[in-house]
């Protein structure tokens, strides 16, 4: 799906009239089937971008068109069906604890399910095996059946994760999908995502707080700071310098930049702030 | 001493005040409440009350076991539990559908900001049918009832179902709208329908909730047909009235031991409902 944002501004809902809106007039251009990762510090406006690009989110000022069409001027049943064609991720696991991973990964697929099969899917799940298949790619083929109050924490990011295969989606909206995540399955889920919607066409932009991990795998990185743009380069012209200007002042969440950045400051190597919307 | 003064200690508590204030608010407002209910326990305990309530509690024993009246109070209380079930289940009928109707979690003009005024104003008119429904007690509608359709169970299981609907409505509504919304938001957000985020999202999350309090109403319930009973609805609370007014306690006592053991089955079933799906 193709994006454009023109010099859009947003604050989120609850926040004060007064604070500063979480996204200041950014400006973004992705083409359909483009593979983009939105680094920054915290509190940078990574969550609320995703929100703007999931029609989450009006924007205050300034324009969010889809497919070259402004979503916020459909009617409402439009614009939910336009939803169905978005996936967002969002950081903590949507998952209902008493749900079975089967259940909840078949969730995905609700906006192409009628209601009457979305119910019979309840009794007997439709697609076991296209449940099987997704959760097989992030290693959790054998917890299809599981209670998901079972499940680690870092399972239960894996699941939220391996329910965007399933969706009908044309473009994915993954919100910091390895904050439970150790180095290893972190590399692999985010292989699982990368592959997944290369395969399927599916244009993808995650958030991420691991810029090695987002260096090594996204073609064009977006390095957010303050709500605005701070560069908007493919991964390889990415420079310490400017890594270490984005997080200027937040060094301690750029662990495991590549080795030729500067090194975080002696303070204790703080594991990476985990921060929710 | 240190050259750095700390602040001096406060010399007392400063949230203090506002709680003397605050508990002598409403010592001063349950005064008036107390004269207006003719609040006067101690009349409990006068010699005369006191022989009154022995003779009444003294008739209780020992209950009537006589296997005729048995076999009239089995029957009546399988009516009790029928009108009890059949009552909630007709307001389970109308409290399912008002309760999602007015659950503002299945909103999804309220996904962006608020929510649209159009479904706004139907979700208030709901509250207030609502609210309609639930604020005339079941007794009244059981007399409306009886002159309705006639003396009989009927009339108890309508005026159950009206309350109850009413009640359900709003409890349900607001259990839904209690929990962890995000599941559920987030499979609007990502373009389902109202009822499959319901079914997907919201009904897991609350599940043994809502069993739960269906099933304490269902308890209310039965207790709630005993006293439409007095106003010729049908049932235990029938045979009771009759029996109080033959001043014949052993029977009351016997259907007393009936409604406690109905009690004790309505808590043994949520319990275990509970366990089932939590």
């Amino acid at each position: 799906m193709q994006i454009d944002l023109q010099g859009v501004s947003a604050r989120h809902p609850a926040a004060r009239a007064s604070a500063a809106p979480a996204v200041q007039g950014l400006s973004l251009q992705v083409a359909a089937g483009e593979q983009l990762a939105v680094i920054g510090p915290s509190g940078a406006g990574k969550t609320t971008l995703l929100q703007l690009l999931a029609c989450a989110l009006r924007p205050s000022r300034g324009q969010v068109l889809l497919q070259g069409s402004d979503p916020w001027a459909l009617p409402r049943r439009r614009l939910q069906a336009l939803r169905g064609q978005l996936f967002l991720a969002p950081q903590t696991p949507p998952l209902p604890p008493r749900q079975r991973v089967v259940t909840a990964v078949l969730a995905g697929r609700l906006p192409a399910m009628s209601l009457w099969a979305s119910l019979r899917s309840l009794f007997y799940p439709s697609d076991i095996p296209a449940a099987h298949d997704a959760l097989d790619r992030f290693d959790l083929a054998d917890k299809l059946f599981e209670r998901v109050d079972r499940l680690s924490g870092g399972e239960r990011q894996r699941v939220g994760l391996a329910r965007a295969m399933l969706a009908p989606a044309r473009l994915w909206l993954i919100d910091e999908p390895l904050s439970a995540l150790d180095p290893t399955r972190s590399r692999q889920a985010v292989q699982a995502l990368v592959t997944g919607a290369r395969d399927q066409g599916i244009t993808l932009v995650a958030t991420l707080h691991q810029v090695d991990v987002a260096l090594a795998h996204f073609p064009r990185i977006v390095g957010l700071r303050d709500g605005a743009l701070a560069f908007d380069l493919p991964a390889d012209q990415v420079s310490p310098e400017r890594l270490a200007r984005l997080y200027a002042q937040h060094e301690h969440e750029l662990l495991g930049a590549p080795p030729a950045a500067e090194p975080p400051p002696a303070a204790a190597p703080a594991p990476v702030v985990m921060h929710c919307r | 001493m240190s050259t750095l003064r700390a602040p001096p200690i406060a010399a007392r508590d400063p949230a203090w005040a506002g709680r003397v204030l605050w508990w002598s608010a409403a010592l001063v407002l349950l005064w008036p409440l107390a004269v207006a209910t003719e609040f006067r326990p101690w009349v409990l305990f006068e010699p005369e009350s006191l022989r009154v309530t022995a003779r009444f509690v003294g008739s209780f024993f020992p209950p009537a076991i006589q296997g005729e009246f048995l076999a009239l109070v089995a029957r009546e209380t399988w009516r009790t539990v029928a009108i009890a079930t059949a009552g909630m289940t007709l307001a389970l009928v109308l409290a399912v559908p008002l309760s999602l109707l007015s659950c503002s979690a299945l909103s999804v003009s309220a996904l962006a900001g608020d929510m649209a005024r159009g479904p706004f104003w139907l979700r208030q008119l709901v509250r207030w049918l609502l609210v309609v429904l639930r604020s005339v007690p079941e007794l009244v509608w059981a007399l409306v009832f009886v002159r309705v359709v006639g003396l009989g169970p009927t009339a108890g299981v309508l005026a159950i179902a009206l309350t109850y609907g009413g009640m359900l409505g709003k409890v349900y509504g607001e259990i839904l709208e209690s929990g962890e919304l995000q599941p559920t938001q987030t499979l609007l957000r990502n373009g389902s329908g109202r009822v499959q985020a319901l079914a997907y999202g919201l009904l897991p999350q609350n599940a043994a909730e809502l069993m739960s309090y269906t099933v304490y109403r269902w308890e209310c319930a039965i207790r709630s047909s005993a006293v439409l009973g007095f106003v010729g609805a049908g049932g235990l609370g029938q045979q009771m009235d009759n029996s109080m007014k033959m001043f014949n306690g052993a029977e009351v006592a016997t259907m007393l031991l009936v409604f406690i053991a109905l009690v004790a089955l309505a808590d043994r079933i949520s319990g275990w409902l509970r366990r089932a799906l939590g």
